[in-house]
């Protein structure tokens, strides 16, 4: 099982369930299962983690199932999906479906930055040790780590950097304006 | 130069030691080699057809003496003896230890060089003019610009795992020597009417299997503005390129499949929400990293020189170079000095420890200490007296460095191709060599007058064969090497991409159909016109008929 870890590499109770995107898993190692609403609604867990084209399409029954549910986001899926619901979701996660595929870091930074989102905001998928860092100065707070990355190593990756050159979420000033 | 603070000094530690255990970790089979890999990329290090090529940054392509000393210590005692000069301002070293990198990275870092970001998806080294600061045809000087660029790209955390390469170039002179229009961004120094700087925004040029010539997204960009700007463009690209297909990935296959109006109008809505945040630039700021780059003391000097005349008159190798390798300088009495690096016989752009060595030693006592690396494989030294030049020619003719060939079909831009490179469909060095052999005459040379020739040994363009007026590539035909030649490329301000001339050549016939293309061009070509106007003016066919009638 992955571990979920925060930015101080404390490992994390994980209530949460995730539900694949229908005929796309999270990482390889997930067990295969559907992405429909009746699983979602027939689910024994109470947090449920959904892909955003289910929240577009079933958003209202979603809510009112009375458990807490919140989105996920492929890396080939916009933030503008869940941008005007944000305020109701409070957690996000953004798959990594390898490493090498980006586009989850500008994802980050736009709901951060533009939309001002404040909630938790998940690293899913291939998450690996020598990524970690740089996916908290893009605003992720936690993480799912593969498997084969060591708890300490993964500590020690949100300490590589004492700084940042350029405007991070996390460091919003760039380095040009703190230099003495 | 630029000089490291407490805080460049501090990250580009912590950039060793980082990648020190990643390299640890892959080599105790802690850390996958294909989790490794965009790893040692970002940190330089190739893994290459004979052994690693680890390839540093020069940034912008300036050059201090004791960073050159540094270059010749690590070629000397961490590879051959010998490093090459690339065509994108960069030094690679084609024989490091894999378990050795981390060393040479801490011996580069105490020189403030590094190997940050010259491979892998991520933005490279920014490059510019080299006769940035010193050329009299300036609109502004690009390198603060450049130093300002390094820094933001450097570890961006957004911009490390982007669909593919991204490079950007910056240039500030009339006369465009960086190839600006052909790189991912370009960035035209410009002034609007009010004499304000700003920046003309070009995206998605770029060489490679399918050459593009980048497109204006912004006609005036205001300087306060340029690094938002830059992470909307970037941002755009990192979200919706391309990452099905390696070679569909480059921002300027997106610019064309969305078109180029949408693409901008994209970068601008995305612009709004970053223009006027923390990221602007401040006066401050330019004004620091512009302090870095202030004028050497210069001396107050006459433009003429009684000694330098009376030698051009009787000295005919010392005339030849200054003909060629001597420049126009922006202060009375001062001249730039090309060291072309393609004599006879050696491969373009390659330099030993001691032709290193010697070379900072003449940079120290004749030009402030100071030299730029050029995208056409050469150095220069930026800022030499005119009464020095005899001196420095005497100099450079004992160590084969006065090859007066700059600017001509012999300046030869050469990839290191199949002799090194494992992408290589062919060799590129020993091609220029063939060509060389058979032009190796200044006079015929000189006639034939200003072009350029580049040749890669693969589709991946990095001897820029697609902008050179002969462009040669290397191709696999049924695992035989053959060469396709082009026409008409060109890399300055009225940049142009190359034309087909027809079926391909096998190696041993290059010459001769180089010297075929150049005679069509001295028979067809009116009064002082440079080969590209003569081709732009008849077009590719008068070459392709003589190039390839058949011989009864």
């Amino acid at each position: 099982m992955p571990r979920l870890i925060d930015t101080a590499g404390v490992e994390l109770k994980n209530p949460w369930h995730l539900l694949p995107r229908d005929g796309a898993l999270v990482a390889p190692d997930q067990p295969p299962a559907s992405g429909k609403l009746e699983d979602a609604l027939a689910s024994p867990t109470s947090h449920l983690i959904v892909n955003a084209t289910l929240w577009q399409q079933h958003k209202q029954e979603l809510l009112a199932s009375g458990k807490q549910i919140a989105v996920w986001l492929d890396s080939d899926q916009h933030a503008d999906m869940i941008a005007a619901d944000l305020a109701r979701i409070p957690l996000v996660a953004l798959n990594f479906p390898g490493f090498m595929d980006g586009r989850s870091y500008s994802t980050a930074v736009v709901l951060r930055k533009h939309h001002g989102y404040k909630g938790e905001l998940r690293a899913i998928g291939d998450v690996l040790r020598d990524q970690l860092f740089y996916m908290k100065r893009c605003g992720f707070t936690t993480f799912d780590l593969r498997d084969t990355v060591k708890l300490e190593d993964a500590r020690r990756a949100f300490h590589d950097y004492s700084a940042s050159y350029a405007s991070t979420v996390e460091e919003p000033t760039p380095l040009f304006r703190r230099r003495g | 130069m630029y000089r490291y603070d407490s805080h460049d000094r501090q990250m580009q530690q912590e950039r060793i030691e980082q990648f020190r255990d990643q390299t640890r970790r892959f080599l105790a089979g802690e850390l996958a080699s294909a989790q490794f890999l965009p790893l040692r990329l970002q940190n330089g290090l190739y893994v290459q057809r004979l052994a690693p090529m680890l390839r540093v940054a020069v940034p912008y392509g300036c050059l201090s003496t004791p960073q050159l000393r540094k270059l010749a210590f690590i070629a000397r005692h961490f590879d051959k003896g010998y490093a090459h000069f690339s065509t994108r301002q960069n030094v690679q070293f084609n024989w490091p230890k894999l378990e050795e990198v981390p060393d040479i990275l801490a011996q580069l870092a105490e020189v403030e060089m590094h190997a940050n970001q010259t491979s892998g998806n991520c933005i490279r080294n920014t490059t510019t003019d080299q006769f940035a600061g010193v050329s009299p045809y300036e609109i502004e000087d690009s390198r603060p610009w450049c130093e300002i660029i390094r820094q933001w790209s450097t570890f961006h955390p957004e911009f490390a795992h982007l669909p593919r390469k991204f490079k950007i170039a910056v240039c500030g002179t009339e006369h465009d020597q960086a190839a600006t229009q052909v790189h991912d961004i370009g960035l035209y120094i410009v002034k609007n009417f009010t004499g304000d700087v700003g920046f003309q925004v070009l995206v998605g040029g770029g060489l490679g299997r399918t050459p593009v010539i980048g497109s204006v997204i912004r006609e005036f960009l205001p300087w306060q503005h340029l690094l938002s700007y830059l992470d909307a463009i970037v941002r755009i690209y990192n979200q919706e390129g391309r990452r099905d297909n390696k070679y569909k990935a480059r921002i300027k296959i997106l610019v064309k499949e969305l078109g180029v109006d949408v693409f901008r109008n994209k970068v601008e809505a995305e612009w709004l929400h970053c223009k006027d945040g923390p990221a602007t630039l401040t006066l401050a700021e330019f004004d620091r990293c512009k302090s870095f780059f202030s004028e050497p003391p210069y001396e107050s000097l006459t433009d003429v020189n009684a000694d330098v005349e009376n030698l051009l008159m009787r000295d005919v190798l010392f005339s030849q170079w200054h003909d060629r390798n001597v420049h126009a300088h922006k202060k009375s009495g001062y001249r730039i000095v090309t060291l072309c690096l393609k004599a006879t016989g050696s491969a373009p752009g390659d330099l030993s420890a001691e032709q290193m060595e010697f070379v900072a030693d003449l940079a120290d006592k004749y030009s402030f200490g100071e030299l730029r690396v050029t995208h056409e494989q050469n150095l220069v030294l930026t800022d030499v007296r005119l009464a020095d030049l005899p001196a420095l020619h005497k100099a450079l003719k004992d160590e084969h460095l006065a090859t007066p060939y700059r600017g001509l079909l012999n300046d030869i831009i050469s990839c290191p191709g199949g002799d090194f490179c494992s992408l290589a469909n062919a060799k590129s060095i020993p091609i220029a060599e063939a060509i060389q052999r058979r032009f190796d005459d200044y006079e015929k040379l000189k006639n034939i007058g200003e072009m350029t020739l580049n040749i890669s040994g693969c589709m991946n363009a990095c001897g820029h064969h697609h902008v050179g007026n002969i462009g040669i590539l290397g191709v696999d035909k049924k695992g035989e090497e053959f060469y396709q030649i082009a026409l008409g490329g060109s890399s300055d301000r009225q940049t142009s991409l190359g034309k087909i001339l027809g079926p391909s050549f096998a190696q041993e016939e290059i010459p001769d159909v180089v010297e075929k293309i150049i005679a069509v061009y001295l028979e067809k070509r009116l009064g002082t016109e440079r080969f590209i106007e003569t081709f732009n003016r008849i077009g590719i066919e008068p070459f392709k008929e003589y190039v390839y009638a058949k011989v009864d």
